[in-house]
């Protein structure tokens, strides 16, 4: 993991890479993350940076690989998923962020987005299933809770070694 | 946030207020103070750590097992802080309590690396790891399941082999002064036990090796393939007697309950779900949100083909809700004609599977006779071989043909009946898969009709036709080789001639209608039952040819590379995948349909048929299963009495009833907890509006 981080950084800076911060942009050129519709939440969740920047240091990158390993524990991917899919990050997944969350999964291009009507039914049969107390939002016990009933969800939630 | 507030609030002192949910937790979380506390504060992040802190010093009487820092959603530096933390409070235990814990933590860490150890060992791992990426999870759970059946023959092959192929093999050579003892047959005519396998005759045509290669017949009949080689009733090491007959029945019920106890096992973890939701699982709309990115992806093409398959899936879903909507509000009339139709096309559905097996019956019965018409004329030349070749694989012909044409009929016709898109893919893959599983069972029927057709006297005596079939178990066994064979030719023949050509023809030819055909798609359900569908007649097989799992398991193993490069080289990924999560519970119900579906030939072979009395270790017995009652009797008195108790009705009834009881018990036992859950779903949402529980959400 420390060789695959260093190949990211420029070549002077590559003997500090413990304490040095790789910029957004380098980061996205990994190819885990390339191909990703999520990457820019990704890196905003992993990231501490204290500007805002999103760069991410090697103990971030560590934290990175070691949520989307095999040997996490679903909980744990549960928790980081439900901070990637809160687009609005206020701690519960309202109709806004599901809005964008479906779009990201359906592609980019204007024809592959969901019609108003399609996207209105899907969401509210997304809360119907997973809003319990029914106030409208997912927040974090409810996601857990539906998740962990989900089969596909430990079986995506991997990154190939 | 709405659990946990941090003390206990005091008790509402008005009687209905002690109703509210609020009351009732507030009052048990009093009762159960400390312990369970920790885990459920750790999961809020930086302010969970706090309150680990300043629980840490009072966990010498609550739980032991601190969950290890890695199962904290912290980030590193975080983590870090909680280690510290977590090992300065061990100084506040005892010391049995401190090298309890870090000796449970060694030996977790132990275990773990020892279950990644094992997993480097899995079969094709890299494989199928490279095969998921590029083409989703559907596929690969194709061949996970091809690696399962793999697995499953190789275990069953070293069954049969250790307990009845390596006992003959030993006491035949005479290795370590082993021999065995060949009993002739009391009360059985004479002309019944005559049987003379033309074996190796020496000088023939290599055409006549080949035939007998590819049809099971000739040098091949005698060797330890078929049955008819085990014609010893006890092998003698020294002093020890092995009973062959009964190790030979006792390792085919080992190995058919093998397989079910394990196909069980792998079922029951895609269905424990089920049981206590009611909702449809897999098809659920937050299954496929949430959990519908695969992160997997690396290759930004396969990026696009996914999000179009999840925009397909998620479109798909939603017109099927509005169709279901549109059904639910049909009028008398529509739905009369729309059940006169589907009665209909039922009709003709049946009138073509009878079609089916008839064809398979007539086949069969052809191809028997004329075969055994043509055993005088070795020496007629070549121009007979490929004739006599073709004879003897008519049947295994005619059932590939209405394996092809069958399905195509059947996917033809659904789109009539007017049924919801998810149904009518149910409904027509177990169309084919009843197809496939029942032309193996017209086989064995015309087979067996073939077998126990009797007109003489002295074929009556015998109870079977001893004349054609002087070792009926062999021609059945080599039946069940030649449609093996058979189907992995065509395996290999439909991947050589008709897929590379037709990814040959798309690439270099730009005309049209070939564009138009495009690449061919991985059909998942085809393949899938293809294979089901081998495996059948593998466990049908083995009884009477107890090498036939070796074969399959080489020729699943071939099928696996096979299917990968065409798979790599010749496939587009599909427009329309089929879920994971749905796929291997529905490979794995099949499959259980296809060993039920074994059970029953065998059952009537062991059971009901007479045994040959030419040949085999069941030679001194009415029937195959005749040896089990004979070796009770064998038993001192007492466990022959408990035994013929266990059998008998007195037992029987009483035992049935109580397995029912205790169905019913958990039948009820879940529907109760399916209740409970509802109730629980309902106080939540009262939840909301209950005045001592309404923190102001940070």
């Amino acid at each position: 993991a420390y060789k695959r981080f260093s190949e990211l950084l420029p070549k002077e800076e590559r003997e500090n890479a413990c304490s040095v911060r790789v910029p957004k942009s380098q980061i996205l050129t990994l190819p885990e993350l390339r191909a990703n519709p999520f990457q820019h939440r990704i890196c905003r969740v992993f990231s501490t940076s204290d500007s805002g920047d999103d760069s991410m240091s090697f103990e971030d990158f560590l934290d990175m690989l070691s949520v989307f390993s095999d040997s996490a524990t679903s909980d744990i991917k549960s928790h980081y998923a439900f901070r990637i899919f809160d687009f609005d990050d206020d701690g519960t997944l309202d109709r806004k962020d599901l809005e964008k969350l479906v779009n990201c999964l359906t592609g980019q291009g204007k024809e592959s987005r969901l019609s108003n009507a399609e996207m209105e039914q899907l969401i509210r049969n997304i809360l119907e299933e997973s809003d319990i107390d029914k106030d409208g939002t997912i927040n974090l016990s409810e996601f857990q809770h539906v998740v962990s009933r989900s089969p596909d969800f430990t079986r995506y939630g991997g990154l190939q070694r | 946030e709405v659990f946990l507030p941090e003390e206990p609030r005091p008790a509402a002192p008005v009687d209905f207020l002690q109703e509210l949910p609020s009351y009732q937790s507030a009052l048990r979380r009093r009762a159960a103070a400390g312990g369970t506390q920790e885990r459920r504060a750790a999961p809020q992040g930086s302010a969970g750590l706090r309150a680990a802190e300043a629980r840490g010093p009072e966990q010498e009487g609550g739980e032991l097992a601190a969950r290890p820092a890695r199962e904290y959603p912290l980030t590193i530096a975080e983590k870090r802080r909680l280690r510290d933390c977590q090992q300065a409070d061990i100084k506040y235990i005892s010391g049995w309590k401190q090298w309890k814990r870090t000796s449970s933590k060694s030996l977790k860490k132990v275990l773990s690396e020892v279950r990644e150890l094992f997993s480097y060992l899995e079969l094709w791992r890299r494989d199928i790891h490279s095969i998921e990426g590029k083409f989703g999870t559907g596929i690969q759970s194709y061949f996970s399941f091809l690696r399962f059946l793999v697995l499953l023959n190789f275990i069953i092959f070293i069954l049969m082999f250790s307990f009845v192929t390596l006992p003959s093999i030993i006491s035949e050579y005479g290795i370590f002064n082993s021999s065995f003892a060949k009993i002739s047959p009391k009360n059985i005519e004479p002309h019944c036990t005559v049987y003379k396998p033309s074996g190796n005759m020496g000088l023939v045509y290599f055409y006549t090796y080949l035939k007998d290669l590819l049809s099971g017949t000739g040098f091949l009949e005698v060797t330890s393939l078929f049955y008819g080689y085990y014609t010893i009733d006890a092998a003698c090491l020294s002093i020890l007697r092995y009973n062959l007959p009964l190790a030979y029945l006792l390792a085919t019920f080992a190995y058919l309950a093998l397989s079910l106890l394990w196909i069980i096992k792998r079922s029951v973890e895609g269905f424990k779900q089920n049981l206590v939701h009611d909702e449809d699982q897999f098809q659920s709309y937050c299954n496929k949100v949430f959990a519908g990115w695969d992160f997997c992806i690396t290759d930004p093409h396969a990026a696009r083909l996914k999000h179009r398959s999840l925009q397909y899936e998620l479109q798909t879903d939603l017109e099927e809700e509005r169709l279901k909507r549109k059904i639910a509000d049909r009028t008398m009339k529509e739905k009369l004609r729309i059940y006169s139709l589907r009665i209909f096309i039922n009709i003709i559905v049946i009138a073509v599977l009878s079609g089916c097996f008839y064809s398979i019956y007539r086949a069969t019965v052809f191809s028997q006779e004329n075969s055994n018409v043509s055993i005088g004329h070795d020496d007629v030349g070549n121009t007979n071989f490929q004739a006599n070749l073709l004879v003897q694989y008519l049947p295994s012909i005619v059932i590939t043909l209405a394996n092809f044409i069958a399905p195509q009929i059947f996917s033809f016709l659904i789109r009539f009946e007017d049924y919801s898109p998810a149904f009518e893919i149910r409904l027509t893959l177990m169309r084919c898969v009843f197809v496939r599983l029942a032309n193996i069972g017209v086989l064995l029927f015309s087979l067996w009709s073939q077998i126990s057709y009797c007109a003489t006297d002295e074929c009556k005596a015998c109870g079977y036709n001893y004349e054609l079939y002087p070792c009926w178990e062999s021609e059945v066994g080599q039946e069940m080789y030649k449609l093996m064979i058979f189907d992995f030719i065509i395996i290999l023949a439909g991947t050589l001639f008709v897929d590379f050509p037709r990814k040959l023809l798309v690439t270099h030819c730009s005309c049209k209608p070939v564009q138009w055909c495009g690449l061919q798609e991985f059909g998942i359900s085809d393949n899938v039952l293809e294979i089901i569908y081998g495996q059948t007649i593998c466990w049908i097989g083995t009884f009477f040819s107890p090498l036939l799992p070796a074969i399959a398991t080489i020729k699943y193993f071939f099928i696996f590379y096979i299917k990968k490069i065409s798979l790599i080289h010749t496939c587009k990924p599909a427009a329309r995948p089929i879920r994971a999560s749905s796929s291997n519970f529905f490979f794995l119900v099949v499959l259980l349909i296809g060993l039920v579906l074994a059970f029953i030939p065998l059952g009537i072979s062991i059971a009901h048929i007479p045994s040959s009395k030419a040949c085999g270790p069941f030679r001194s017995f009415n029937t195959s299963w005749a040896v089990v009652p004979d070796t009770v009797l064998g038993f001192p008195t007492g466990l022959q009495q408990v035994l013929h108790g266990i059998a008998s009705e007195a037992f029987a009834v009483p035992f049935f009833m109580v397995i029912c009881l205790i169905m019913f018990y958990f039948i009820a036992l879940a529907g109760a907890h399916k209740r409970v859950v509802e109730q629980l779903r309902e106080q939540l949402v009262m939840v909301r509006f209950d005045p001592l529980f309404c923190t102001p959400k940070v």
